[in-house]
């Protein structure tokens, strides 16, 4: 059964945006992932802590990506798909019947691995998380597309083009304009799947820079393959080897002095 | 040795293409010489303006525009029903459908096309008309109508197939960028999945109607073969390919006047679906640009 359509009027969200969003909570509790047989993940507690960058990190095929795709449920719709256990962000179980899963993305975003702009323009691909909630109030719209661009530091340099397509910018534009798409539906969690993995290191520095100012205001997961970069942006490390957390903390802990010899192992470029 | 046999079937795979594009042109070359002849008798500006086609009779008028109405009149009702259908499906299959679904039913609609016309014509004959006339009384026992939406029936798969692996040929990375932005499902295909993949389903439209105005059987059977220029679907009309089997199975004279309005009808019709498919050409080739 396809959800129904949910319209917040303009003057819901402009509450929203007076009333200070609380930093969201995440806990995970006991959760399992398969795909038909194949046990992706075997069983991962853990606890998020809001207002920071947590970096997932774990050689390919550890079962990082797919954890971090069941915070906005986007496994859903994946041939073979099961889990178990629970998830609650504020408090709420995501996965509930009653939960609708529109609502909840709107809440929290994703970059993706590869920049993926709507084959639209600069603006339609920013104003297309607003339009899709029924807002209409043009004004409005620009105004929160501009301000999008601006926190995704992408605005000076296509203020004059708003309306060209969004293919004809750059890999490393591109991806900041994913970001900024992602802002203006004014989420309090960004998820972030290996958002520099295709792009240059000039390009990578500017999205690393900005995942840095983004934490004031929003709590991102991100997962990396790149070590430097998990070491340079984030505050907490979780470290996943086949489909189990193997350790979590601080950023600084596990990078000089990690519990475990697998850690140290993957860190050091023993594996991996 | 071995350099002989490779210099064989490279010479053998040249001379295929080359008998490929040596009948084109032949075929090409026919038409034209004596589609000549036809327009040193009949001037262009009467071909093109008179609205009446009477070739077989005493009275003889050669005004192409009952043809070209009746061929139009019939393709668009085509296009209004399998357009509608063909998209829906290939919505439905690309975008809700599981991939068990969408591997069994697509090839069984592709059987739609693999139909013999002639059963089709006869169906919209024996069967459509006949349940037509229940609805509209006073609907022609021939008539563009019936012979359209059968018509339609037929180059649904053209719709729907082409469409399909245009619409699954769309990144899955912006669909998912859509769904991570709270669209639902219907959103995400209307204004994410359809506008990405508008130049493929375009193409398959115009393929389509290519088709739709090309076919002959079915509006041979079932529409009648008197040349009317008219908009009304309920009376019988005739199609340019309808009056080519008409006179080619006929008894008209070689090189008369008579035999060479084939000629003239028949290029009409290769110039129409000429530029069709060279328009999709086109639109293709930009498309294929944009997802490199």
């Amino acid at each position: 059964m396809e959800p129904t359509i949910h319209k917040n009027n303009t003057q819901d969200l402009k509450v929203n945006e007076v009333l200070q969003k609380k930093p969201p909570t995440i806990e995970v509790k006991e959760v399992k992932v398969w795909y038909d047989d194949f046990m992706a993940i075997k069983g991962i507690d853990i606890a998020i802590k809001p207002n920071t960058v947590t970096a997932f990190i774990g050689p390919s095929g550890c079962g990082k990506s797919t954890f971090l795709r069941l915070f906005n449920r986007m496994n859903d719709y994946i041939d073979g798909y099961k889990m178990e256990g629970k998830i609650k962000i504020n408090g709420k179980n995501i996965n509930k019947k009653k939960v609708i899963v529109e609502v909840l993305r709107k809440e929290i975003g994703m970059v993706f691995q590869k920049p993926n702009p709507f084959p639209k323009s600069i603006f339609e691909n920013v104003a297309y998380g607003l339009k899709i909630q029924g807002i209409k109030d043009k004004n409005f719209i620009q105004k929160r597309v501009e301000k999008a661009l601006k926190q995704a530091d992408l605005w000076e340099e296509v203020k004059d083009n708003l309306k060209k397509s969004a293919l004809a910018l750059s890999g490393g534009q591109q991806q900041r304009l994913c970001i900024a798409r992602t802002l203006a539906v004014e989420p309090s969690i960004i998820l972030m799947d290996e958002p520099t993995s295709a792009l240059d290191p000039i390009s990578t520095a500017k999205i690393e820079d900005l995942i840095r100012e983004l934490k004031k205001k929003y709590t991102i997961i991100i997962v990396t393959h790149n070590m430097q970069q998990a070491s340079r942006i984030s505050d907490y490390t979780a470290f996943f080897y086949i489909g189990d957390l193997i350790e979590y903390g601080k950023t600084k802990k596990i990078f000089t002095n990690p519990e475990k010899k697998q850690t140290e192992n993957y860190i050091t470029g023993r594996f991996g | 040795m071995r350099k002989i046999k490779e210099l064989v079937i490279e010479k053998s795979l040249f001379t295929s293409a080359l008998v490929t594009i040596a009948v084109t042109v032949g075929i090409i070359l026919v038409l034209a010489v004596e589609a000549v002849r036809f327009f040193s008798e009949v001037s262009i500006l009467d071909f093109f303006t008179d609205t009446q086609w009477t070739p077989l009779f005493t009275e003889k008028h050669f005004g192409i525009l009952p043809l070209l109405s009746g061929t139009l009149l019939t393709s668009f009702i085509a296009i209004a029903v399998a357009l509608p259908i063909g998209l829906s499906i290939s919505i439905y299959l690309s975008e809700y459908a599981p991939r068990s679904f969408r591997k069994t039913v697509k090839p069984l609609l592709e059987l739609l096309a693999a139909v013999p016309t002639v059963v089709y014509g006869f169906f919209a004959l024996i069967v459509v008309t006949p349940f037509l006339q229940e609805i509209i009384p006073n609907l022609s026992g021939f008539n563009s109508l019936s012979a359209g939406i059968v018509m339609g029936i037929m180059i649904i798969p053209y719709v729907s197939s082409l469409s399909e692996d245009a619409l699954h040929a769309v990144p899955q990375s912006l669909r998912e960028a859509s769904y991570g932005m709270g669209a639902t499902k219907l959103q995400t295909a209307f204004k994410v999945a359809v506008p990405a993949a508008s130049s493929g389903i375009i193409v398959s439209i115009i393929l389509a109607i290519s088709r739709a105005i090309g076919e002959t059987m079915i509006v041979a059977i079932a529409a009648g073969q008197q040349p009317r220029l008219t908009l009304d679907p309920t009376v019988p009309i005739e199609t340019i390919t309808a009056y080519i089997v008409q006179v080619s199975l006929g008894d008209v004279q070689h090189g008369s006047i008579e035999y060479r309005t084939i000629f003239a009808a028949g290029i009409t019709l290769f110039v129409l679906t000429f530029l069709l498919n060279t328009l999709s050409y086109r639109i293709r080739k930009k498309y294929h640009l944009k997802y490199e």
